[in-house]
């Protein structure tokens, strides 16, 4: 009778299993610290979207009761040894921990702080009644309470059932209005001012060429008047609209009862949180979600939108892939396909290797001294000096932050095309040359093509390590806040020497240059995803490309 | 005179040892074939090549006559495929690679300081080992040194595409799908294909470097079938390791061996009447 050998220990470890369980367990951590890193940062950013209901409480406060109305962001347990510590009194005995509520109270022009933190214990009342509204507003961030009166002129026009009715009624219209006041100042006026500022500068220029006679003077005068009439004709526009926008206004009662009248044209947008379903809720989400990626910032970056921010890491990055790209393949190519293999070659292919290991913030040092102050200011002495002394180019902007990023992410395309020419078979390369072509040729109709997937793996690589980098961006072109976006209306469209703003730099704004550290918070969390998601995009979309590349030039393997 | 050989078995002295070729069949016309007739098309003068330092082909002299099929026929690293690649100065490509000597076509020396190496190699094409296609259309494989001369009018590129695949006998199998990629080709229709690449530029000679060898036996049947159609037209030179297709397909055959050129001379000569103890030897198996 035959027997099977017995499975032993030994035998499970010479078997290789272990081996296989700690890869497989390194690829599960890896996954695991990915998609929670992930996880948190959008669970904790697209939270914040979400409208909250917002409480009335009755709170022991010291020896008096008050009224505190707010929005609930978040819960935690407190240890009552910390409370003590921080000097709390009067908690009740016997209990380890305690809840604390952080709430949104808002009316930061009244009380200085928009957040509050309560202790359960000392809650009296708690209710969430449906009259509470909560309004967002332009300035000073949201207010809470109940809507009392709306005002025209100063006249009562609505009271008591029909007052949220008649606001939203009268919300409608000054939102129009103030949508027609922000183009008239953003793109009209700006617009105006960008002639104006033409003028200016052609006068400028022909005074230095010696070129500024009467006539010229004469003609660039009557530009002039005609530009500041329309001009004043747009700030008449202006006043009028304010006036009209002025007229309205509302009353609310705020948690300690005060009665405050303030104009409908501060305000952005209302609910009434504790009254909406579920589906409203939803809408309201995906409208704050929205407003976030689509509006300019406000208040110091802690409330509005990252429109700019977007804008900005996108464009940078793709002046960044447009300005690598032909220089790392065409730096690629001579040192594959026409350089003799020798020592200096491979010293010159260690200096690359080795370039992509700089810190970049070194790249930041060197592309504010050489690109900003070298590059730039000889730019403006010669085309733009009319301009002087304000620098045009001389000064950090996107046109500076793509370079340096570009000369930052250079090595990767080389390596990457290199590694790319070295792979296409020599029996195609000869294939190519039995019939009479030329090594341009060659190059041109068969070896650039069937390395244009590997330049593609190089240029993912850089778009990566670009959309993610800040440090060097500090010093060469992001800002805090732009003032324009720099693709616009005017000529010449696309503005190259303006500041711009980056995610990434928002995120370390936000969160760290914040005076308002509680608000700020969740936005860092939503920034953050939004940049991964930014990547994550323009990833896909090389990837896609490259694919397909792949697909057309597949080597005979 | 058929014989069949089992291996291992000494070959009698008088009837050589022919790796199982029907030697009756090779007797075409029943005509005796003679170079001192032919017209010359190529002539190799005390060619010497190195590589480095080492020598790969050892002064080599022959002729090889117009419109006729030439094989060379050798052990691995005798030197064939470096010939050949000397005909189209494909050598240049390697570096450290350096000929002496000359070559001449049609009377020119292939080496010259003002010849045009393209333009040499648009008269002299070649067919690789391994079928090496472009990753284009089938179209556009074919087109390509039509395009490289500067052909860009549609319907004489189409025409000769056409042209060269009728003459490659590749037109019936791909005339519907001549957008599609090469690559979905098989084996012995990219080989043809590439053939017809060859071809559709109109050279005056084809180098052949063992171009079946990576071919399964009906597809290699199809391209010595094609080989012999292209005789009529082209000066063909091939490298081949099988005995039995030098001995069908070529009308003249030479023997290298270890650089050497050893003997050259009309194919059944060789195979039957070899003057050289050493191309004997070959043929009948004792080495190689």
């Amino acid at each position: 009778m035959s027997t099977l050998p017995v499975k032993r220990t030994a035998h499970w470890v010479g078997s290789g299993a272990p081996w296989i369980w700690l890869n497989a367990g390194a690829i599960a951590l890896c996954m695991i610290m990915v998609v929670g890193l992930l996880a948190l940062i959008a669970v904790r950013g697209l939270a914040h979207f979400w409208p909250a209901d917002v409480l009335e409480l009755s709170y022991q406060d010291g020896d008096q009761t008050v009224r505190i109305i707010g929005e609930l962001r978040s819960a935690e347990q407190v240890p009552a040894q910390r409370l003590v510590e921080a000097g709390v009194t009067g908690l009740p005995i016997g209990q380890e921990e305690f809840e604390r509520l952080l709430l949104r109270v808002g009316n930061r022009d009244s009380y200085g702080a928009d957040f509050r933190n309560v202790l359960r214990p000392f809650i009296l009342a708690e209710s969430a009644p449906d009259e509470l509204v909560a309004i967002e507003r332009r300035e000073w961030g949201n207010q809470y309470g109940y809507l009392r009166a709306v005002k025209q002129q100063g006249t009562v026009v609505a009271e008591g059932a029909a007052v949220w009715s008649e606001f939203q009624a009268r919300l409608l219209r000054a939102n129009a209005l103030h949508a027609d006041i922000a183009r008239i100042q953003k793109d009209e006026i700006g617009r105006v001012n960008h002639r104006i500022e033409r003028l200016r500068l052609n006068g400028r220029k022909l005074e230095l060429d010696g070129a500024l006679d009467a006539m010229a003077k004469l003609e660039l005068a009557e530009e002039r008047a005609l530009a500041e009439a329309e001009f004043a004709t747009l700030r008449t526009q202006l006043t009028q609209l304010s006036t009209e926008v002025g007229r309205d206004s509302y009353v609310l009662e705020i948690q300690d009862g005060q009665m405050l009248e303030k104009p409908m044209a501060q305000v952005i947008g209302a609910i009434r949180p504790n009254q909406l379903s579920v589906p409203s809720k939803l809408a309201v989400y995906f409208s704050n979600l929205w407003g976030f990626l689509s509006d300019d910032p406000r208040e110091a970056n802690t409330e509005g939108g990252i429109l700019p921010a977007i804008f900005g890491t996108v464009m940078m990055v793709m002046i960044m892939s447009i300005l690598v790209t032909p220089f790392g393949v065409i730096a690629a190519v001579y040192l594959r396909e026409y350089a003799k293999q020798n020592l200096l070659t491979r010293s010159i292919r260690i200096a690359v290797n080795n370039l992509a290991g700089v810190p970049s913030i070194v790249f930041g040092v060197f592309g504010l001294g050489f690109f900003v102050y070298i590059l730039g200011s000889g730019i403006d002495d010669m085309f733009f000096p009319e301009a002087l002394p304000a620098p045009t180019f001389g000064t950090p902007g996107l046109i500076w932050a793509s370079l340096t990023l570009a000369l930052l992410t250079l090595p990767v395309v080389i390596v990457a095309t290199e590694e790319g020419l070295s792979r296409i078979p020599r029996s195609v390369r000869e294939g190519s040359y039995a019939l009479g072509a030329t090594q341009a040729e060659t190059l041109w109709r068969i070896v650039l093509p069937m390395a244009s997937p590997a330049m593609m793996t190089g240029l993912i690589l850089a778009v990566a390590r670009a959309a993610g980098e800040v440090a060097p961006l500090m010093l060469v072109g992001v800002v805090k806040l732009a003032p324009t976006l720099p693709l616009d209306m005017n000529a010449p469209y696309l503005h190259l020497e303006r500041k711009f703003m980056h995610l990434g730099f928002h995120i370390y704004d936000v969160g760290f240059q914040s005076p308002n550290v509680e608000a700020a918070r969740p936005l860092v969390y939503a920034t953050a995803a939004v940049l991964v998601l930014v990547i994550v995009i323009l990833n896909l979309a090389a990837v896609r490309i490259r694919n397909q590349l792949r697909e057309k030039y597949k080597a005979l393997e | 005179m058929n014989t069949t050989n089992p291996s291992g078995a000494v070959p009698m002295p008088t009837i050589p040892f022919t790796h199982g070729i029907d030697l009756s069949a090779l007797a075409r016309d029943g005509e005796q074939r003679s170079l001192a007739t032919e017209e010359i098309c190529l002539q190799v003068q005390g060619l010497n090549l190195y590589y480095g330092d080492k020598r790969a082909l050892n002064a080599i002299e022959m002729q090889i006559p117009r419109r006729r099929v030439t094989a060379f026929i050798g052990p691995s690293g005798c030197g064939k495929s470096t010939l050949l690649r000397c005909f189209n100065r494909m050598n240049d490509l390697i570096d450290g690679c350096r000929v002496e000597g000359g070559i001449l076509l049609d009377g020119v020396d292939i080496h010259g300081k003002d010849v045009d190496v393209p333009a040499l190699r648009q008269r002299v094409g070649m067919v690789f080992q391994k079928p090496n296609p472009f990753p284009k259309s089938i179209f556009e494989n074919v087109a390509y040194g039509l395009r490289l001369r500067g052909v860009t009018d549609r319907r004489e590129l189409a025409e000769r595409v056409e042209a060269a695949l009728q003459a490659s006998a590749l037109w019936g199998e791909v005339k519907d799908r001549l957008e599609e990629s090469a690559f979905g080709l098989s084996g012995g229709q990219q080989q043809r294909l590439v053939i017809a690449r060859a071809i559709a530029i109109e050279p005056e000679v084809i180098l052949l470097d063992e171009p079946a060898s990576a071919l399964d036996p009906i597809s290699t049947l199809k391209i010595e079938e094609l080989i012999y159609e292209l005789k009529a037209q082209y000066t063909i030179l091939i490298v081949t390791h099988n005995m039995q297709q030098a001995a069908r397909v070529s009308d003249y055959t030479a023997f290298m061996y270890l650089g050497d050129l050893i003997e050259h001379g009309d194919t059944d000569t060789i195979f039957t009447k070899p003057t050289k103890k050493q191309t004997e030897d070959y043929i009948t198996g004792r080495y190689g």
